[in-house]
């Protein structure tokens, strides 16, 4: 309870004595290509592959001949938007972008650059994390986009390649009975996502406390509170909004 | 000039100042010397904010900066330059972005105003040429130097360095010492010095406090530390090989 307490106070910070608004812009492009774009990668490599994955296992349960085959990129298609582009990539992003920004505060906290922030009479806490925040909520959602296009793209060239569905069965059932609701709750869940994976991580670094081993286990804290806060907050959206 | 009064301050039960006062005159070097775990650096801290003391007052030219409001402790802030003992300089920026960064945050100077006063901070520190190089690219004493180029270029009036040099060999350290007794001087501003290295006391010790289990036990300067009658300090001073010699000859 005192570290949600003292993690809602961190938040609160952010807002309190903020620098020139003109200071946040190069700082905030900064950090777009920091967390976005260096992510894209990384993403577009996982997505395209657990797309690939998903049409390959969905082939494989669907033995019934009563089931239409156009139902494999049915389910690929829901199961990316709803679940696997959103959280399993938030999860990839808290390992890549949450460690990431940990180390990066930890290190400035223990070698005192944030020290020297704060005698300057800037608010550490909002110089440095509010940037991160920002970018994390532009690009997280953009990268969702991309990769539940490249997941159905993924699964696409898989149920070609594989011949476990034809290129026109694939098409038909990635159009049919789709609810665009499914793309708002994927982009709600982004937003969310983000928020807690650069917030939490950042909340992290910032307040590590000693030397290169503390340092390392604030990266690994990071991570892994990163994920508990995603699952909740995916259980309680769903719960909420579907 | 820093005036502080009865600082106290308590970490998990242990008591790490207990209730120190002292003047720091401007245009003088002083000095807070004691042995490791005495409460130099955190008496620093409490004086520069960064840790809020439990009891005790800091007085910057008269104005209460303990008890401030968030405006007149940021305006005070404004006025404080540091060097911090590993420089503190931001591993992210090169030399030059590293000292105009102040002037960045904090004024509406146009950028070639800037940039003749970040060079003019790093000539006066004895930097030239290395402006586009990395922290990681410069030795220590490179790096104090641009730390104190750093401090120094919003036109500071209270300078604050904690152990500015350690890790440095001894020429260098001497060097950077006498660089910011020069600079105290020329820009006649105040400067708070921690240290426990004895060459820095016999070279730039104007005023000179040292503390002992968190109790101030003397204050006074480089000329008449050695004839102190305290036993504390004395061990303290007289602790290596070569001041020993030094007092047995005298």
């Amino acid at each position: 309870m005192k570290s949600i307490g003292k993690y809602c106070i961190f938040i609160g910070s952010l807002f309190v004595n903020r620098e020139r608004f003109s200071t946040y812009i190069k700082l905030i492009i900064n950090e777009c290509i920091a967390i976005g774009f260096n992510s894209l990668v990384l993403v577009s490599i996982v997505a395209t592959f657990i797309g690939a994955v998903s049409t390959v296992q969905t082939a494989f349960n669907l033995v019934s001949p009563l089931i239409p085959t156009y139902v494999i990129s049915q389910v690929v298609r829901d199961l990316t938007i709803l679940e696997l582009a959103p959280s399993i990539m938030a999860i990839v992003f808290a390992g890549k972008v949450g460690s990431n920004i940990a180390g990066e505060l930890g290190t400035m906290r223990i070698t005192e650059q944030i020290d020297a922030l704060e005698v300057m009479g800037i608010n550490s806490s909002s110089y440095l994390v509010l940037p991160k925040v920002i970018a994390a909520l532009i690009t997280y959602p953009m990268l969702v986009v991309i990769a539940a296009y490249l997941s159905i793209v993924g699964g696409y060239f898989a149920g070609i390649l594989t011949k476990v569905i034809t290129e026109t069965e694939y098409i038909y059932g990635i159009r049919v009975d789709f609810n665009e609701f499914t793309v708002t709750f994927a982009l709600i869940k982004s937003f969310v996502f983000a928020f807690l994976v650069s917030s939490i991580s950042s909340y992290k670094g910032f307040y590590t406390r000693g030397g290169a081993l503390e340092v390392g286990k604030a990266s690994t804290s990071a991570v892994t509170n990163s994920c508990i806060a995603i699952l909740l907050a995916d259980y309680l959206l769903a719960q909420l909004l579907l | 000039m820093i005036e502080i009064q009865d600082i106290k301050k308590t970490f998990d039960g242990k008591p790490i100042l207990k209730g120190i006062s002292g003047k720091f005159e401007k245009g003088r070097t002083n000095l807070i010397i004691g042995a490791s775990g005495t409460g130099k650096s955190v008496l620093l801290k409490c004086i520069v904010g960064l840790i809020k003391p439990d009891e005790g007052h800091v007085y910057y030219d008269g104005r209460d900066f303990t008890d401030a409001d968030r405006n007149l402790k940021i305006e005070i802030r404004r006025e404080i330059g540091m060097l911090f003992q590993g420089g503190a300089l931001f591993d992210s920026k090169n030399v030059e972005q590293n000292v105009i960064f102040p002037l960045d945050m904090l004024t509406d100077m146009s950028k070639e105003e800037k940039l003749d006063r970040v060079n003019f901070c790093l000539k006066r520190v004895g930097l030239e040429n290395v402006n586009k190089k990395m922290p990681s690219e410069i030795s220590g004493g490179m790096k104090k130097r641009v730390g104190i180029a750093r401090a120094i270029v919003n036109n500071s009036k209270y300078l604050f360095c904690d152990e500015p040099n350690s890790g440095l060999d001894p020429q260098t350290a001497i060097v950077i010492d006498n660089l910011i007794k020069e600079i105290t001087e020329e820009f006649d501003i105040t400067t708070i010095v921690v240290t426990h290295d004895m060459n820095s006391v016999m070279e730039i010790g104007d005023y000179i406090m040292f503390l002992y289990e968190g109790h101030k036990v003397w204050e006074g300067n480089d000329s008449n530390i050695t004839e102190s009658n305290v036993k504390e300090l004395n061990d303290f001073v007289f602790a290596n090989k070569l001041m020993r010699t030094i007092r047995k000859e005298v």
